[in-house]
């Protein structure tokens, strides 16, 4: 028997990969890691138990995977896909295809919330309810052995009995959970199955030697019979599970049940459940056996078909009352599916005699988006089912002050504890090693030693300075606690600063060790901390140690990463082995662990490991308080109401806290709340020098965090400046008289260095110095805080008073998108603040899910943003899948309403006065000046609305926004716009509407986790593409101009932002629908994010990116055409070798590489040809100007 | 028939004509066209060890510190692949396939930074069966407070550890800017050195003066530059008992001929081939045939050092006077 240290997903990807032939596959959290499993394998020849290699192949979607695999199961192969959440809804027409046609086939799912008043991608079991009526067997497993276990509990049993079988764990909890699991040898597997079911499911599919059909149309006189007809079938899978579990058991020793009790025999009281929150209810029911309650539990692991007779066997008749919990919610329902499928069969029960009397059953929910459930709320669940009435659609986990439905959790409960047992929270940097550190000493001692260990781990939502918790705990018991760690027996802070964020102590048990990577010697450690800090650790009697880790790392040569340095910190301080077992098993784990990155990386780590417990030093703690510096307040005293009770507090980690009422009922947020979050993590920030600056504004133009600030102003307003508030006579004939500022926001900045990368103005004197230089924050932010409030009051000017057209004049725009949490040097951002500095206060935004949802709206705060009049970007995200439509739709509402309004405007002429009515009606919107004489007319409008009693008058009211000229921007990545939502943007983009598409290309599925995308360039590496891209990139921009009256460019800000600002303004200007491809580096192209913008211009000089303007309509109508950069002017080889995505590939497989790149060569030429051609083809595509929503033709500037 | 096989570094090699260290060696293609011209030996591409910390950082960077901070992307933003054949790997994999492949000798360069990395890799590369062990030393003492003997010092002792690890010859590849150069190649020998190479031809950075950065120039070498190593071929041919090569600006046939007659064992071609290609080295090969039977020579070692300065009739034109004939010699160009 092997045992290893792995996480759910997979747990059960080993299995899936094992007993499969055809794998389809598609992204999406927390199940990706599943299909990413499979590639890799698949990649490296790792071969199913009947000694072949699986074909795993990416679909374009989850409807996609699911109608391949229903076609590779309906061949006759033995197929599998992985996913969660929206991806399983979108397979459910084919689930119901597969399972009515009695097709073997099995779907693991790390079962995920689905969206709803917001999208969350951690677990419950809402995904796989809305599942449970295509027929197919459901089993669910609540530990990562079990997600092993029950993985090929299911494809054993959906062979035998031709039902497809949905296998199901906890998303994040279970999926992301690392521990150990005793793995299913070949062997074991074998034992499950029976060749002949592999033989005869082959014998059914379609084969033109024995042809047959399948998928007939079929009409009132047989359907129902025939639907019927397959009920033996269904009926016979429990039986069928049950005795795959038997042989699992009798090949493993472990063993399962369809449905299996625990807790008192004679209980009185039970609860019901499925999944991982069962682990708490265990312990919930020992602590309060071990009092002399009389209760118990039951565990579902078979949910479809309802195993209704094992429940009724095992369900001890001595119990009278019982609580159902679902993780998922079913507004209005009598109840949650569990809840309803138990009470069902109890009563069923009743009624035929099975069972004397009829339980009280009430149903209650827990856990959704992966919201913590322990042994204190599952206690209090059965003190609730003491009460004389027990609560039916109660809540645990919660304060539900709202309708009250929320039970408290019992406080006398708490997780067991074993002699031995230690337990450790360490809070650090996303960057800094401390998780693959902490998954690391998980491996070390569950493979390495006689104690059991676990990990888990938590992310907040930034992708820039994120920060992480690792909760791991080790036994001499196999750990089955499926909650965070809340009495620590060490507590690690990786970062400083973070105990001036969060509270870092409340984790820690009295007694208990805190390890401190601290920037000074230990004897100054105590001086640091603040009042609230020092009194915790007193209160606490806490034994505080500290290290300089990154003083010892860089001494190493390992830079910033400080895994290495810590972990033999833990171990000592935490005593789990001894020293110097624990030093030589952390060597031997660097030299496995990091073999294949490389001798000398080996080397230095192993020299970080033996630097690093000289370095550490204990804290002398004394008797009092001595500080007098109190914990910064999370937000500002003059922030808003809604932030202060609300985001400030999810930001403070403080979320599991707010009660029901404190949250928005509609999912509905105020904008502008990014800039209250002063999160001052970058180490150096870029300082302006007046005295070279050249007014490029090039500095702000690419700033990913809009952190970089510039603003033009006259001389009355500098004369209100203070002396030493930076600034400088601007240079530009059409502001005459005017000053520059550019300013830093100190506590915004990311410090990811591009500004300065991009800045062309360097000093004579000294070709390193430029007008912006990066410096150390320390040593600036003071000052910079001080000039930034100063920067913020400037007025802003206005808008109708300068040209917007170049890249200086649009930089002197208010940005209504900043602060974003994007990773440092985000490729993406940059472009969607130009699109709010140019038609911000005007525009409503479609956002598909990705990336460019999570930073624009993870909670706590957002970066789009709101002008001094209020107005900004209207934004919401509906799905990933349906952007465009979702677009459209907001584009046909706005028209929609804007017709109403001219209806009642020409009702209303008389009283309103035809001047007005005509007015508003005919306005010029072209320019800015317009649009802001139409926003007076339209304030005047609503004066004279006022004023009139009618119900049409404020029917009026109600629409008259927009008479204002407004634009509808559908914005996503290319995984939406070339995969998922292709087809969906095909037929927007053919609609003729008024829509402006920005993709945001970074030729990876970025957000979760850089799969290959039709977007991804042929020779890069990429997840799901792990031995090269084959293919070459698809052009959507092509594609698009075939329709003759859709604006399409193609862009690369660090190629031309010229080109940029002006395709942008075109694309806006364009009456019809327009589509920007939009070049977004990003890590998942594996390089310096610093270089971010040259690599942009990389790309274009190389020909890999080729910047054009297809303008229907434009000046020279008759070529539409326009190639804005210039012929390659080196090979596409000399780019592709600069970065990680292609370069690996040379290094890992040298002679595919080869090829790979000759073709990359030969795209990038023939597509350069085709391109120039192109320039030169005479079209012009007939384009209803009647459709024009606007009431001028307009002409980009 | 002249007989051109001698021998360098003691290795027995079939014309003195060596493929120095370039890209062409860095091929199996590029090592067959040039053992197929009659390259007597091949270097291959020096192992940077500089190369492999900094491809091994760039792996970590991309794999490790993007990893962790998305709980989407939990395990980072690529997929972890089979083998990155980081270290040398990729290098010992095809030292090896070369040394099976080609029936001439194959020789190891290797560029060095710590004492540990040169030897740990020398004693890979002897084990991946190389013939011989070229050290391609690359220092610039640019510290004000390096001092001259510590530099030589430093470089004895290294060549001498080198020497000591492996068994195979360890030859020297020396740069021309050491004050006491003879004194230095004496030092070398006595430490093991089993020849030296001369000269290093040090890529040198450039200034662009439209962007005023500083960057890398590349320069195929000319034949002019023959002339540094010739004299200091001629100067140390009998002086020292190492094996000698010149490894700049070997051009054509007269330049084979000019570097034996120095008193080189071989001449080594990199910039000529990469510019014309292998087959340049049989129409070298050809020309210096010629040469031989024009000027009566029966063999390469007959040849060998006839014209160095311990041979030639008046030593000092390889020292001073030369440089004096130079000034004396030069006619100044009456304006027209």
């Amino acid at each position: 028997m092997t045992r290893a240290s792995i996480d759910g997903n997979e747990a059960a990807a080993r299995v899936a990969h094992a007993l499969s032939e055809t794998i389809a596959i598609y992204p999406i959290t927390p199940a990706s890691p599943m299909g990413e499993l499979a590639d890799q394998w698949s990649s490296s020849g790792r071969t199913n138990l009947w000694g072949v290699v699986p074909r795993v192949i990416e679909m374009q979607s989850e409807a996609g995977a699911a109608g391949a695999l229903h076609g590779a199961v309906t061949k006759g192969t033995l197929g599998t896909t992985f996913t969660a959440s929206q991806g399983l809804l979108l397979m459910l027409p084919n689930m119901f295809k597969i399972a009515g046609e009695l097709t073997p086939a099995v779907l693991h799912v790390a079962a995920r919330t689905v969206a709803t008043h917001a999208l969350s991608i951690f677990g419950d079991h809402s995904d796989v309810m809305a599942a449970r009526t295509t027929g197919w067997g459901m089993l669910a497993a609540s530990s990562v052995q079990e997600a092993h276990d029950m993985a090929a509990v299911a494809h054993a049993a959906s062979l035998e009995s031709r039902v497809p079988f949905v296998h199901f764990f906890d998303g994040f909890r279970t999926s992301h959970e690392l521990n150990e699991v005793d793995l299913l040898e070949s062997d074991d597997l074998a034992a499950l199955l029976d060749e002949q079911w592999v033989a005869d499911h082959r014998l059914r599919g379609l084969d033109p030697d024995r042809p047959e059909l399948r998928g007939t149309a079929q009409n009132p006189d047989v359907f129902f019979q025939a639907r019927e007809a397959a009920n033996p079938w269904t009926d016979a899978v429990p039986g069928i599970v049950a005795g795959a579990m038997d042989r699992l058991a009798d090949a493993t020793g472990r063993s399962y049940g369809l449905v299996e009790w625990f807790g008192h025999p004679e209980a009185e009281r039970a609860v019901v459940m499925m999944g991982s929150g069962t682990a708490a209810a265990r312990q919930a029911v020992d602590a309060l056996v071990a009092r002399g309650e009389r209760v118990g539990g039951l565990v579902v692991r078979l949910f479809r078909p309802f195993p209704t007779q094992a429940l009724v066997a095992a369900l001890p008749a001595s119990v009278q009352r019982i609580a159902v919990l679902d993780r998922t919610k079913e507004p209005g329902a009598p109840g949650e599916p569990l809840f309803t499928d138990v009470a069902t069969v109890l009563m069923r029960a009743v009624a035929t005699g099975e069972r004397g009397a009829l339980p009280l059953v009430v149903g209650g929910r827990y856990g959704l988006s992966s919201k913590e459930f322990t042994p204190a709320m599952a206690a209090g669940v059965f003190a609730e089912l003491d009460r004389d009435r027990p609560r039916h659609g109660f809540t645990v986990g919660i304060v539900d002050d709202v309708t009250h439905t929320s039970i408290d959790p019992d406080p006398t409960v708490h997780e067991h504890r074993h002699d031995g047992d230690v337990r450790a929270v360490f809070f650090g940097l996303g960057s800094d090693g401390t998780v693959g550190a902490n998954k690391n000493t998980v491996k070390i001692v569950s493979e390495h030693t006689d104690l059991h260990a676990q990990g888990y781990f938590v992310y907040d939502s930034k992708k820039a300075g994120a920060r992480t918790e690792s909760h791991l705990r080790f036994s001499p018991q196999p750990v089955e606690a499926t909650w965070l760690i809340d009495e620590a027996d060490l507590v690690a802070c990786h970062q400083f600063g973070f105990l001036d964020k969060v509270d870092v102590l409340a984790r820690a048990r009295p007694g208990a060790t805190l390890l401190l990577n601290a920037p000074f010697p230990a004897d100054q450690v105590w001086d640091h901390l603040s009042v609230e800090v020092q009194q915790e650790v007193l209160d606490k009697a806490l034994q505080v140690w500290a290290i300089d880790a990154y003083a010892v790392a860089r001494e190493a040569g390992l830079g910033g990463r400080i895994n290495t340095v810590m972990q033999p910190c833990f171990f000592v301080r935490s005593g789990i082995l001894p020293a110097d077992e624990a030093l030589a098993a952390i060597k031997a784990s660097v030299e496995t662990t990091y073999a294949r990155r490389g001798p000398e990386v080996v080397a230095r780590n192993l020299a970080a490991i033996d630097r690093s417990l000289a370095a550490l030093h204990r804290v002398e703690v004394p008797a009092h308080v001595s500080a007098t510096r109190h914990r910064p307040p999370t937000v500002p005293p003059d922030a808003p109401d809604f932030v202060q009770r609300v985001t400030a507090r999810i930001m403070a980690g403080e979320g599991d806290l707010l009660p029901v009422s404190a949250l928005p009922v509609d999912g509905t947020f105020p904008t502008g709340t990014s800039r209250w979050e002063k999160r001052s993590i970058a180490p150096e920030i870029p300082i302006w020098d007046p005295s070279i600056c050249i007014d490029c504004n090039k500095c702000a133009i690419v700033c990913p965090h809009a952190a970089i600030r510039t603003k033009a102003y006259d001389g009355d307003v500098l004369g209100a400046l203070r002396d030493d508030f930076p600034t400088k006579p601007m240079k530009d004939r059409s502001l005459p008289d005017h000053h520059l500022t550019v300013q830093v926001a100190p506590d915004d900045c990311t410090g990811c260095g591009v500004c300065v990368q991009v800045c062309p103005a360097t000093s004579k004197e000294q070709v390193g110095h430029k007008a912006i230089n990066m410096e150390p924050a320390a040593e600036h932010r003071d000052v910079e805080r001080d000039n930034f409030a100063t920067f913020l009051d400037i007025p802003e000017l206005d808008r109708s008073s300068f040209d917007h057209g170049n890249v200086r004049h649009s930089q002197l725009l208010q940005p209504l998108f900043e602060f974003s949490g994007a990773c440092a040097g985000c490729g993406e951002t940059p472009y969607l603040k130009l699109l709010t500095q140019l038609f911000g206060d005007r525009m409503v935004v479609a956002n598909a899910t990705g990336c460019s949802s999570i930073y624009g709206a993870n909670l706590p705060a957002t970066p789009w943003s709101v002008d001094d009049a209020g107005r900004g970007p209207a934004w919401s995200n509906s799905l990933f899948e349906d952007n465009a439509e979702f677009g459209l739709g907001l584009r046909l509402g706005l028209e929609q309403e804007r017709a109403t309004a001219e209806v009642l405007l020409a009702e209303l002429a008389g009283e309103l006065g035809d001047g007005l009515v005509s007015g508003l009606l005919h306005a010029d919107q072209a320019d800015e000046a317009g649009i802001a004489g139409q926003r007076d007319r339209v304030e005047e409008l609503r004066r004279r609305l006022a004023a009139m009693d009618s119900p049409r008058a404020r029917l009026l009211d109600g629409v008259a926004s927009t008479l204002v000229r407004q634009g509808v921007w559908i914005v996503g990545g290319d995984g939406w716009a070339y995969d998922i939502g292709y087809g969906g943007l095909d037929h927007v983009l053919a609609s003729g509407m008024d829509v402006n598409v920005l993709v945001l290309d970074t030729e990876v599925y970025s957000n979760t986790g850089g799969q290959a995308s039709k977007a991804t360039s042929r020779g890069a590496v990429a997840k799901f593409a792990a031995s090269g891209k084959s293919g070459a990139k698809k052009d959507l921009g092509l594609i698009a101009m075939q329709y003759g009256n859709v604006y399409v460019a193609q862009v690369a800000l660090g190629g031309n932002d010229m080109q940029t600002v002006r395709a942008f303004r075109e694309a806006e200007a364009w009456p019809g629908p327009s589509l920007l491809l939009a070049y977004s580096t990003c890590i998942a192209h594996g390089v310096d994010m610093t270089q971010s913008m040259a690599r942009q211009k990389e790309a274009v000089l190389s020909g890999y990116w080729p910047l054009y303007r297809y303008h229907p309509g434009g000046e020279d109508d008759a070529h539409p055409f326009h190639l804005d950069s210039r012929a390659p002017k080196k090979p596409v080889a000399d780019f592709m070798a600069t970065e990680a995505r292609f370069a690996v590939l040379q290094r890992s497989d040298p002679e595919r590489a080869a090829m790979l790149r000759e073709l990359a060569q030969a795209d990038v030429d023939e597509r350069w040809r085709y391109y120039e051609q192109l320039a030169g083809v005479v079209r012009t595509a007939p384009f209803d100007q009647a459709e024009d929503t606007r009431t001028t033709e307009e002409e980009p500037a | 028939m002249t007989e051109l096989a001698t021998t360098y570094l003691g290795l027995d090699v079939s014309s003195p004509i060596v493929a120095s260290s370039s890209p062409l060696t860095g091929t199996m293609d590029g090592l067959r066209a040039l053992v197929d011209a009659g390259v007597g030996a091949v270097v291959l591409p020096s192992l940077f060890e500089e190369q492999i910390v900094h491809e091994s950082r760039d792996l970590v960077t991309m794999l490790e510190e993007t990893a962790s901070f998305n709980p989407e992307a939990s395990d980072g933003y690529f997929p972890e692949l089979d083998d990155y054949n980081t270290g040398p790997d990729r290098y010992l994999d095809h030292l090896a396939e070369a040394v099976r492949e080609l029936d001439v000798p194959v020789i190891a360069s290797l560029n060095g930074v710590s004492i540990g990395g040169w030897l740990r890799y020398a004693r890979q590369l002897a084990d991946a069966g190389a013939s011989a062990i070229e050290c391609n030393v690359y220092r610039l003492a640019v510290d004000v407070d390096d001092q001259p003997w510590e530099v030589e010092d430093d470089l004895v002792n290294l060549v001498g550890e080198v020497a000591e690890t492996v068994d195979v010859p360890v030859a020297v590849k020396l740069s021309p800017y050491f004050t006491a150069l003879a004194n230095l190649a004496r030092r070398l020998e006595d430490a093991g050195a089993a020849g030296l190479v001369l000269f290093n031809r040090f890529y040198q950075p450039d200034i662009d003066v439209d962007t005023r950065a500083v960057v890398p120039s590349l320069v195929l070498s000319s034949p002019h530059e023959q002339l540094l190593p010739l004299r200091w071929t001629a100067v140390l041919h009998g002086r020292v008992g190492t094996s000698l090569a010149i490894t700049t600006g070997v051009h054509d046939a007269e330049g084979v001929a000019k570097a034996l007659l120095a008193g080189a064992d071989v001449a080594m071609v990199a910039s000529a081939v990469l510019r014309h290609g292998p087959s340049l080295v049989a129409s070298m090969l050809d020309g210096l045939q010629t040469w031989m039977d024009e000027h009566d020579y029966d063999s390469v070692d007959q040849l060998r050092g006839s014209a160095s300065q311990a041979a030639v009739s008046d030593p000092d034109a390889f020292v001073r006077a030369n440089y004096l004939q130079t000034l004396t010699s030069w006619s100044t160009p009456i304006p027209a």
